[in-house]
């Protein structure tokens, strides 16, 4: 029987879902017999050219190519899993959500404190086309496709994502520990 | 800025620096500053000697007081469903009209300010508004436009009432166009009551004869919870300490009740008493009458009640005639906000604080007001209590039903032709009640206020008492042509801004089940989305901290549960997921401060 196909993303993200992945130490031998890896930035591969069975996200919506990529993952993978917060709930990114995005931009390219001085009247907001488009606020994944599971955590400590991807692979039962599981 | 600290030293002074007042601190500066800005925020802190953080927690947290400036004539205007459905809107469009500012600002000449209030107590004759702390009602586009043309004179808003409403309402101290609207008296409340009389005779038995005819009566507590009156008083009496206080709850703030002010307004004598009975069965020697802001018009009159109870021998000392029982009550102004009818962040609030519900135990009557032992009771409670006392634990517990005895206030508002007060037997039925208040065409009636039920036509055979239907008394007819999903979506938007915040379940809870249900409402939802919903009522129902999130999902919870359809229909069928997600509303901002062109080809 051939492995299942995994493949991952990482959106509006730090990356840190991923290094938690890592965090399986020699568990990733294990998982290299138990499943195959398609697109992902572990093995850089650009493209979906199959339909894979699991899809990882990892962050949430900030820009139109969020949306592009979350919307192709969605397309080529049965199951879709939000891991961690910033997929889940949009995260420290989303900080920005109560400010209007106009703000938000101005205080970047223009105003804000890290601007050289002499330069300010020259600054402009990057507006070429090849650029992804920002949205008004950042999304959760959710609210954009349908998502089968959530595995929360900032990170999601490795072993809970090791436990949730090997139930879900073997079809055994998650079974997790309360300390794995609580966040504060 | 020397006059703000001017100002802020008087207020200070006023209340010799008391961090218990600080909420009257604040009153009194936004009074007089028409805000509370950050700079009054440090200058109130370093004269009373608090953080800066302590007094903006309290600035920030009442509806009442602002950073901003609110106007020299602050309006207020009730958007609470029931005012909604009389023309609220229609009336603030007149407003805006007028003053020539929306609704959120202020008039470019800082005159008037137009700002949005939840529920005033004044659901039998809205739409309502508080300006300056008066009270309009029934307002029509061309009172609005007399009300306005009135401030741009400079009238004082007391001024402005030209017409009065019935009973006490037209006494000099009040002088307001509320009206009472007593649709049906019963024997506890609006039966004859000689002011004296009860607290005379409670005073001749002992406190423990006095708490054992409450237990008899079975009275239980008329805020909606319906704790037994004695046991509380009992818990309290048996509590250690030496001081201990009475308070009466008068922050009623459920969406649709208004009978505390009817109360307030005709028979506060006989809830006094009630108050100086529960003094002298718990061995309290203060009362406290924690009154809602709202209700600040009755301030005047209610404190000239006070001292004419004191000039009577009914307070003070030797009260009711009683050697060494020395007894009298105090006022306290809330300043808006829902959570404090809560009893313990009704204390919190009391102490000159942002009112949060404490952790429970200890209960009040372990750890109450200044952390001694402490009672708190419904307005309505109290003036049971008085008639209990004249009229015996007996003769009380003939009347309603087995688990609720006695008679109970119903504030009644909505699609009816006589809405008011009604003082019904316990076990009264929905369609009596409709047919009393001519409602009859009704769909639905909200039961208990937002944090009650919706019930639907077929179940209008349920009885009002605690074992079947429990309310606090507020009582809102839904007629045929209204879309009841708009009624639920302001009683979830009324409680996502009245969450205090402190506990997760509550205050995200509320936010994400209102999001879910404007999903629904737009007609993105799927059958998923009311499974969603239905198991996030549940969470947020059971993990709440005190009774505001424990009920707050009911409005989603009760609806889906009796008007399924409603929510049937809106849904799309057989799809597993909609998103709401717009791509071109999404970039539209940031492409135009950016000045390119959007590209939301394939959206």
């Amino acid at each position: 029987m051939s492995k299942p196909v995994v493949a991952t993303t990482s959106l509006a993200g730090c990356f840190g879902c991923h290094m938690s992945l890592l965090d399986i130490d020699d568990r990733i031998l294990q998982l290299i017999d138990l499943v195959e890896f398609h697109k992902s930035p572990v093995d850089d591969i650009k493209t979906f050219s199959k339909m894979c069975d699991i899809g990882i996200i990892e962050g949430g919506c900030c820009n139109s190519e969020n949306v592009h990529v979350l919307q192709d993952f969605r397309k080529n993978c049965k199951i879709l899993i939000s891991l961690g917060e910033c997929a889940i709930m949009g995260g420290l990114p989303a900080m920005r959500n109560g400010i209007p995005v106009k703000e938000c931009l101005e205080e970047g390219y223009l105003d804000g404190p890290t601007v050289d001085e002499n330069k300010k009247g020259a600054r402009i907001i990057p507006n070429d086309e090849e650029l992804p488009m920002i949205l008004d606020k950042v999304y959760p994944c959710h609210e954009i496709v349908k998502v089968d599971y959530f595995i929360p955590g900032c990170p999601p400590r490795a072993d809970l994502i090791w436990e949730a991807l090997v139930a879900l692979v073997t079809g055994n039962e998650l079974k997790i520990p309360y300390e794995v599981l609580k966040f504060d | 800025m020397g006059n703000m600290s001017e100002v802020v030293k008087k207020c200070v002074n006023n209340y010799q620096k008391d961090p218990a007042r600080m909420l009257d601190v604040i009153r009194d500066v936004q009074a007089e500053l028409g805000q509370v800005s950050d700079a009054a925020i440090s200058e109130i802190a370093g004269q009373m000697n608090v953080s800066s953080v302590d007094v903006e927690g309290v600035v920030t947290f009442y509806h009442f007081f602002s950073k901003d400036p609110v106007g020299q004539y602050s309006v207020y205007l009730n958007n609470s469903a029931v005012s909604v459905m009389m023309g609220c809107y229609e009336i603030a469009k007149a407003f805006e009209k007028e003053a020539g500012c929306k609704f959120g600002e202020v008039s470019s000449d800082g005159k008037i300010g137009l700002h949005y209030t939840a529920d005033i107590g004044m659901n039998d004759q809205e739409p309502a508004a508080i300006i300056n702390g008066v009270i309009f009602t029934s307002l029509t586009a061309d009172k609005v436009k007399a009300i306005v043309a009135d401030m741009k004179s400079g009238k004082a808003a007391r001024d402005i009432v030209k017409e009065f409403g019935d009973g006490k309402n037209q006494s000099e101290l009040i002088k307001s166009m509320v009206k009472n609207n007593i649709q049906k008296k019963g024997a506890v409340l609006f039966a004859p009551f000689s002011p004296g009389s009860a607290l005379n005779k409670a005073v001749s038995m002992t406190p423990d004869e006095v708490i054992e005819q409450m237990k008899i009566s079975n009275l239980r507590g008329r805020g909606g919870a319906g704790f037994p009156t004695g046991m509380k008083w009992d818990y309290t009496r048996q509590s250690p300490g030496e001081k201990k206080y009475i308070v009466c709850n008068g922050d009623e703030g459920e969406p649709g009740t208004f009978k505390d002010r009817v109360i307030f307004t005709e028979i506060p004598e006989m809830m006094f008493e009630g108050m100086a009975i529960g003094g002298y069965a718990i061995g309290a020697d203060e009362g406290l009458l924690y009154l809602r802001g709202e209700y600040m018009y009755l301030k005047t009159y209610l404190e000239d009640v006070l001292s004419k109870m004191r000039q009577a021998g009914t307070l003070g000392k030797n009260a009711g005639g009683k050697q060494g029982f020395n007894f009298d009550i105090k006022i306290k102004m809330g300043a808006g906000a829902y959570v404090c009818g809560e009893e313990s962040a009704l204390i919190e609030s009391a102490e000159g604080k942002r009112g949060e519900p404490r952790n429970r135990p200890p209960f009040p009557a372990q750890r109450g007001y200044m952390g001694k032992p402490t009672s708190v009771n419904n307005v309505e409670s109290f003036c049971s209590a008085s008639r209990i006392i004249l009229e015996g634990g007996e003769w009380f517990a003939k009347m309603g039903t087995a688990q609720s005895r006695g008679t109970k206030l119903l504030s009644v508002s909505g699609d009816c032709k006589k809405p008011g007060i009604y003082e019904i037997e316990f076990g009264t039925t929905i369609q009596t009640l409709l047919e009393e208040c001519e409602g009859r065409t009704a769909k639905a009636v909200q039961v208990g206020g937002p944090s009650g039920s919706c019930v639907d036509k077929t179940k209008f055979g349920q009885r009002i008492c605690y074992d079947d239907l429990a309310t606090g008394g507020s009582i809102i007819v839904i007629g045929q042509d209204r879309d009841i999903l708009q009624v639920v979506h302001n009683f979830m938007e009324f409680f996502e801004e009245e969450s205090c915040g402190w506990c997760t379940p509550c205050r995200v809870g509320n936010q994400l089940l209102l999001h879910k249900l404007e999903k629904v409402m737009h007609g993105h939802g799927t059958e998923a989305d009311l499974k969603d919903m239905e198991q996030w009522c549940v969470t947020v129902k059971s993990m709440s901290r005190c009774g505001l999130g424990q009920t707050s999902p009911n409005p989603i919870y009760t609806t889906l549960k009796n008007f399924r359809g409603i929510y049937e229909a809106k849904i799309q069928k057989g799809k597993d997921f909609v998103s709401e997600f717009d791509m071109a509303a999404a970039v539209k901002d940031s492409c135009a401060v950016a000045g390119r062109k959007p590209n939301v080809e394939g959206h």
